[in-house]
């Protein structure tokens, strides 16, 4: 290790590098601290929902915060937890497989972070200043356009703040990947995190500008007068419901896409064998996400469509499940014969097969559109959508977290710790979920504030509310091993796991800032494994050692994202009060002057010189 | 310094839009973000195609639509886009001063539509009544045309703090990329245009 | 040292007559999206054609006019567009999902 990695420095100078960074890497680390923080904030808030449901005519919280409950849980665990995560393992750990030096646009990335931080503050702000959203997450605009207070304004402009950030990030990704990749990282050797990662970003594209319009539709209904959804001014409340599962539907493939991709690299490494069908799994990968586009309506069989547009729908969601079952097989083949290695990130994969299949056949079951009158807005829809995001999404954010933890930090989590995580958290969570299918059959509905005795749901309830308890307990200990390991974690070589894909073959754990002194050469499929196996251990570089030319830090994301953040509390207040509009010009025109500031500064980044490279590698 | 003098060759390379890596992110960033603001526009159609007869007893699209306003319009706007293609063919030629003169007058053509612009929404605000608030479809037509002009705003105010910018220092290989991303951009602007021309005034015009 | 020079210039010249070219392809091009504007306002103005055909006929002339703004004006025919070409058609592949989803409510 170089000496100027192991300098101590003050706490100021720690946090001005972090505010400031434009390191894919720190910026990962922003995401997953940022991500991390929501994600706890919206544990205890479905902590505070099964408390409430742990027995008939409980009134541990009132109704109307119960509301804010249901409505907070969802967006922050969607918005502001999982999404961040994800960028941040894919800011982690993609531009290090395909063999670059940062992404595309380190300060757009930057940016994009910020811009996300600082949205769902500004929707968390809600809870001090008069309650949070209460329209639930989907904010169904025939009721959100009635709710009292600001709630939902804080969740308009909340989301359009962090959906921006995230467009960016989605942005970046795929320039990442069309322009930067190694000599010889051709895309058919891309592992299949980087391609998860790429088709996800064009998913983020083409999903995300339809919320960016609908919530643009909100708020000048409810902040500026107009009538998109005012029925007696001709308006119609079902565009929101188009808009939003346009979005919607292909949000949910954000979410699992690049598990997918990191499950496909995990079952490799650590059963020692060549992923089965790559290039099934990657077309498999893109026909998920075409197909993801064209079932929005299945979330919308009971509106009324009629029965061709939901025979159609139906169809075309139960096709979904073709390309989703090739991936299953292709997991359980590439274990097939393998040196399988079982730690906690391994666990967290093999957890993830039997859960998830659950979950897509519920999914399946759903996409039926007769049988979806049965099941629409009961606990079956709540089961299955939790067994598909908790047993795909959270168990891969777990197991990217145990995997990675090297690369990303340069210390190996506890694996005690790691393993008592799992079996508590797939205890709770089957303990939780799998009752309220059967729940949900006998009719209890979702989003109610109470249910009644002796209707067969008490019991249930008390069981799913218990599994509530184990998957916090997991969570608390996952905290706990974060913090162990950061004072007494083991410091691992680059490559503790024998793995087969570049992010394994830096210099150090973790990488240096400029990730490789010289670019790798691939030559093909898993090029360090190739290189192991002809004997070279290490990649061959592909350049002469030089300098290298890095971007600068710059704290001017920091700053637009701020101006946005004081620019949405004035579009909420203005309402109230014109002198908001001060905060909502004064806000714009702060971001604005930034962004002129950043055009007029020329920004051509510096050099490390080649000597310091051969320095920092003795 | 070595690395500005990289940024300023002697003989200009055939694309200098594309000659950096910086240069070639900017263009497939621009690509991919056009892709996005596609289904951007999308929605905003699609909730006007929506909600286009819902007039709530108010003026109605064959009513206050005049085509003489919007054919002038229209042939600014595509009169500008052919300007920057001009400034884009001599930035290929490294001929820095025609490139200049040609964005100039894209920016001031650009301006004259946004000029109509206004006129036309006042026209229609002071004459008809016809509002943001006044009806469904009142919404819509000023939320999606709207919505092109913040465009075309935001497109102007690029390109002039582009020129300020640059204004004395010529092509190089730092900027030329900044220019063509400009000129893309504007590109797609004017297509927006053709359809909200054809969808919105053309079609309303036949009720 | 000339020698090198003079290759240069000829490689210059070369490729400011192939720029030369192209822009006059770009001139049709403008001058044919003029044309399609000219009819479209035409028809319309004069109500020449029967309602039934007008609303087709004005969309395509719109769609063809566009691809001459993509395709000449914003150089996807050109090498090296392939990702963005595809990312745009993925964009407009959603737009038209959107269209018809959005379409649905009204038509259906």
């Amino acid at each position: 290790m170089s000496v100027t990695a192991t300098q101590k420095r003050s706490v100021g100078a720690v946090l001005w590098d972090y505010l400031t960074t434009i390191d894919h890497k720190k910026i990962a680390h922003l995401y997953l601290i940022g991500g991390g923080f929501f994600f706890i904030l919206g544990g205890l808030e479905a902590v505070i929902i099964r408390i409430q449901l742990i027995k008939p005519e409980n009134d541990f919280i009132s109704a109307g915060f119960y509301n804010e409950m249901i409505t907070m849980h969802g967006t922050t665990m969607i918005f502001l937890a999982a999404m961040p995560i994800l960028l941040g393992l894919m800011n982690a750990i993609m531009p290090l497989q395909i063999g670059a030096r940062d992404v595309s646009f380190p300060f757009l990335n930057s940016l994009g972070f910020w811009l996300f931080m600082f949205g769902g503050l500004l929707l968390n702000c809600s809870w001090f200043l008069g309650g949070a959203p209460d329209a639930g997450w989907t904010s169904y605009a025939s009721l959100a356009i009635d709710s009292p207070g600001h709630g939902v304004d804080f969740y308009v402009a909340g989301l359009q703040i962090a959906g921006a950030g995230t467009l960016m990030g989605g942005i970046n990704f795929l320039a990442t990947i069309v322009n930067m990749r190694a000599p010889g990282m051709t895309y058919m050797r891309m592992p299949l995190f980087a391609w998860a990662t790429f088709i996800t970003s064009v998913l983020i594209l083409f999903a995300f500008p339809a919320l960016t319009v609908n919530l643009f539709l909100l708020m000048f209904d409810r902040m500026f007068g107009s009538a998109f959804f005012d029925v007696a001014l001709g308006g119609n409340t079902i565009i929101w419901q188009h808009l939003f599962w346009i979005f919607g539907h292909p949000e949910v493939y954000i979410l699992i896409l690049p598990l997918f991709g990191l499950f496909s690299d995990v079952f490799s490494t650590f059963s020692k064998k060549r992923l089965f069908g790559y290039t099934a799994m990657v077309f498999a990968t893109m026909l998920i996400a075409f197909l993801g586009f064209m079932v929005w309506a299945h979330h919308m069989f009971t509106v009324g469509l009629g029965p061709v547009a939901n025979s159609i729908f139906a169809i075309a969601t139960m096709a979904i499940a073709v390309p989703t079952g090739i991936k299953i097989f292709n997991w359980l083949a590439t274990m097939w014969g393998g040196s399988i290695t079982i730690n906690s990130a391994m666990l967290w994969a093999l957890g993830f097969i039997p859960s998830f299949t659950i979950g897509g056949m519920t999914g399946v079951m759903l996409g039926s559109a007769v049988a979806d009158y049965q099941y629409h807005d009961t606990y079956f829809v709540i089961a299955h959508f939790h067994y598909v995001i908790v047993g795909g999404t959270v168990f891969g954010i777990f197991c990217g977290l145990h995997y990675w933890w090297p690369v990303m930090f340069g210390r190996i989590l506890h694996e005690g710790m790691g393993k008592l995580t799992f079996w508590t958290f797939f205890i709770g969570f089957h303990m939780t979920f799998f009752i309220q299918h059967f729940l949900g059959l006998m009719g209890m509905p979702r989003r109610y504030w109470v249910f009644l005795e002796d209707q067969g749901l008490d019991l249930g309830n008390l069981i799913s509310t218990i599994g509530a308890f184990f998957m916090s307990f997991a969570v608390i200990v996952f905290i706990i091993n974060i913090f162990y390991t950061a004072a007494k974690g083991e410091r691992p070589s680059p490559d503790p796991y024998d793995g087969r894909t570049l992010e394994w073959a830096t210099a150090s754990s973790p990488p240096p800032h400029y990730n490789f002194a010289q670019l790798p050469l691939t030559r093909g499929l898993d090029p360090l494994w190739i290189e192991k196996m002809e004997g070279n251990g290490k990649m061959t570089p592909a350049e002469p050692l030089g300098d290298i030319h890095m971007p600068n830090g710059s704290i001017l994301p920091f700053l637009m994202s701020l101006g946005f953040f004081i620019a949405g509390f004035g579009f909420i207040y203005q309402v109230d009060h014109s002198a908001w509009y001060l905060a909502l010009y004064g806000g714009m025109a702060f971001a604005l002057g930034c962004m002129v500031v950043r055009s007029f500064k020329d920004d051509h980044g510096h050099h490390i010189p080649k000597e310091e490279l051969e320095r920092e590698a003795d | 310094m070595s690395h500005d003098h990289s940024l300023n060759p002697e003989t200009m390379p055939q694309d200098p839009e594309k000659a950096t890596l910086e240069g070639k992110n900017k263009f497939m960033g621009l690509w991919f973000f056009l892709g996005g603001e596609a289904v951007l526009f999308a929605s905003l159609f699609g909730t006007y195609l929506a909600l286009r007869n819902s007039t709530a007893d108010g003026p109605a699209s064959d009513e206050i639509f005049g085509l003489g306003l919007v054919f002038v319009m229209t042939m600014l706007l595509l009169t500008s886009s052919l300007t920057s293609v001009y400034a884009m063919y001599h930035m290929k030629n490294n001929d820095y001063s025609k490139m200049v003169l040609w964005l100039g007058i894209t920016a001031l053509l650009g301006v004259g539509f946004l000029a109509c612009e206004i006129y036309e929404f006042a026209h229609y605000i002071t004459e008809y009544g016809f509002t943001f608030r006044s009806s469904a479809f009142g919404s819509a037509f000023y939320t999606l045309v709207g919505f092109h002009g913040g465009h075309v705003l935001f497109g102007l105010c690029w390109v002039i703090s582009l020129l300020i910018r640059n204004a004395k220092r010529g092509l190089n290989l730092y900027n030329a990329p900044k220019f063509n991303t400009f000129s893309l951009y504007w590109h797609f602007i004017d297509v927006i245009w053709v359809f909200i021309f054809t969808v919105v005034y053309l079609m309303g015009k036949v009720g | 040292m000339p020698e090198n020079t003079s290759t240069n210039s000829t490689v210059k010249a070369y490729q400011k007559k192939k720029n030369k070219d192209e822009m006059k392809k770009q001139l049709i091009a403008f001058a044919s999206m003029i044309a399609f504007t000219l009819i479209a306002f035409g028809i319309v103005a004069t109500e020449s054609v029967d309602k039934m055909f007008l609303i087709p006929i004005i969309v395509i002339m719109a769609v063809v006019q566009v691809g001459f703004q993509f395709y000449y004006f914003m150089h996807m025919k050109d090498k090296g567009h392939a990702m963005p070409a595809t990312l745009i058609y993925g964009g407009v592949w959603a737009a038209l999902l959107t269209l018809g989803g959005l379409g649905l409510i009204t038509w259906w």
